[in-house]
């Protein structure tokens, strides 16, 4: 019975990756064109929104993942701080600058959407501040990875930090709903059937996701083999330089 | 412990004038904002509460890297990792030590300035509050900030990029409570927000910042 640990052996996970990637990125592709495509072109305008509304199918994934990526990189953090897999740490590494990219085209394709129907680009609203600050954190993070030679070292501090900053993340986001209740509408997906969007809406946001998903899925595989790669490259370098 | 404190008071208020920095800083923003905001009364009195708070949260920040890099340069801080006193400890009294020479002295500052941005004379005792129950949790995560950027040479910068996020529930809720206060509202659940967060930060921070101390000494 092979255990899911095996793939903490970053040959094997190089093996794995490179046999999954095309399959993942195919399947990423497509996904994203059928989301992206039926999205915007074979969905009824909104009754209030008009055609603004279709930009929901790139902010509301960009959204999720965001949030989502920093879960995983929590996950990984902890999992290299019990078990010291090093894959681990490095996929937080190799996801965090994913995270980061998600959050800004959250922010940016929100700021598309609030000009034409709050009329104004920005808002100091809880969702979009607690956003602001998200990102933040993603780039204090990456920042830290990136100001530490020793990867060891700069794997343990950024996991403690990836763990004390989701318990800021969490508490600014209710500290800015105390502070000001904003115009950003309520959860359009939930478990709960009645919150969601309309199905014409629904379905193709769905194949959306699935596409952001498989899309940051990819990317980290690809960027935790770069990374696992860069990193046997230094240590080739520096076995080179003391002998 | 209490050695250790009186050491870095000391360290403190001889050594390099740390000490009063964080004052005239403070001070000097206070002026810079009613330079550039224009010295109508009414609109000072509106932002005083959260300019008085971003001007403490700042002058607390520019003292951070004092916390631990120069123990780290002299040698200082390895003793104190292998002292008998624990790590989480040492750096609660360190963090203890920052606030009584920072976030103190703010505290009492804070009135003078209040009356320099026309603040309510309602508000005063508000805005002492406030910043009596938030600048220690400003002080604790700061001691994390400082922790973990002790082992670089130019950690300044990104200091202040990894404590500046995390400064702002305190900031939020610490000027809440000022503001209400200056306008005379009602203020228990900022007020009770905050002092859970200083209460949470001061039982937990340590302990990571510890761990990364650790890691940093390694």
């Amino acid at each position: 019975m092979a255990s899911i640990w095996e793939y903490a052996n970053p040959k094997k996970f190089i093996d794995t990756a490179d046999r999954l990637l095309p399959v993942v990125a195919v399947l990423a592709a497509v996904a994203l064109a059928v989301g992206l495509v039926w999205g915007f072109f074979f969905t009824p305008e909104d009754y209030r929104q008009g055609a603004t509304v279709k930009i929901i199918y790139l902010h509301v994934p960009a959204a999720l993942m965001a949030i989502n990526a920093w879960l995983m990189m929590l996950v990984a953090s902890l999992i290299w701080l019990v078990r010291r897999h090093h894959v681990s740490a490095l996929a937080a590494r190799a996801a965090a600058p994913v995270g980061a990219v998600m959050t800004v085209i959250a922010l940016v394709t929100g700021a598309i959407w609030g000009q034409p129907m709050w009329g104004t680009w920005w808002a100091w609203d809880p969702r979009l501040t607690s956003f602001l600050i998200l990102f933040l954190f993603y780039l204090g993070y990456i920042a830290l990875w990136s100001a530490i030679e020793d990867d060891d070292t700069a794997a343990d501090l950024t996991a403690i930090l990836c763990m004390v900053g989701s318990v800021f993340a969490v508490l600014s986001r209710y500290a800015v709903n105390f502070w000001n209740q904003g115009l950003h509408q309520g959860a359009s997906l939930s478990l709960d059937k009645e919150e969601n969007v309309a199905d014409v809406f629904y379905h193709p946001l769905l194949v959306s996701i699935a596409g952001f998903v498989l899309l940051f899925l990819a990317l980290v595989l690809l960027r935790t083999q770069t990374e696992i790669r860069a990193r046997r490259m230094r240590a080739l370098l520096r076995r080179e330089r003391m002998t | 412990m209490i050695a250790l404190l009186i050491r870095d008071l000391r360290l403190a208020v001889r050594a390099g004038g740390g000490f009063g920095l964080g004052l005239v800083f403070y001070l000097i923003l206070v002026a810079l904002v009613a330079f550039g905001v224009g010295p109508q009364t009414e609109r000072l009195a509106g932002i005083a509460p959260g300019i008085l708070w971003v001007g403490a949260l700042l002058a607390c920040l520019l003292s951070l890297d004092r916390i631990f890099a120069l123990d780290r340069e002299d040698g200082s801080l390895d003793l104190l990792a292998t002292a008998p006193l624990p790590l989480e400890g040492v750096v609660a009294v360190k963090a203890l030590a920052h606030w009584l020479t920072t976030g103190l002295p703010l505290v009492g500052a804070a009135p003078v300035l209040g009356v320099l941005l026309s603040l309510p004379a309602a508000g005063q005792g508000w805005l002492m509050l406030s910043l009596l129950l938030g600048t220690p949790a400003l002080s604790v995560i700061g001691a994390f900030g400082a922790a973990l950027t002790v082992g670089l040479k130019r950690g300044g910068l990104l200091l202040s990029l990894l404590v500046l996020p995390l400064y702002v529930p305190v900031l939020i809720f610490g000027a809440e409570v000022a503001r209400r206060g200056a306008e005379g509202m009602v203020l228990q659940a900022p007020l009770l927000l905050l002092a859970g967060i200083t209460c949470g930060t001061v039982a937990l921070l340590p302990f990571a910042a510890a761990a990364v101390l650790r890691v940093n000494l390694r």
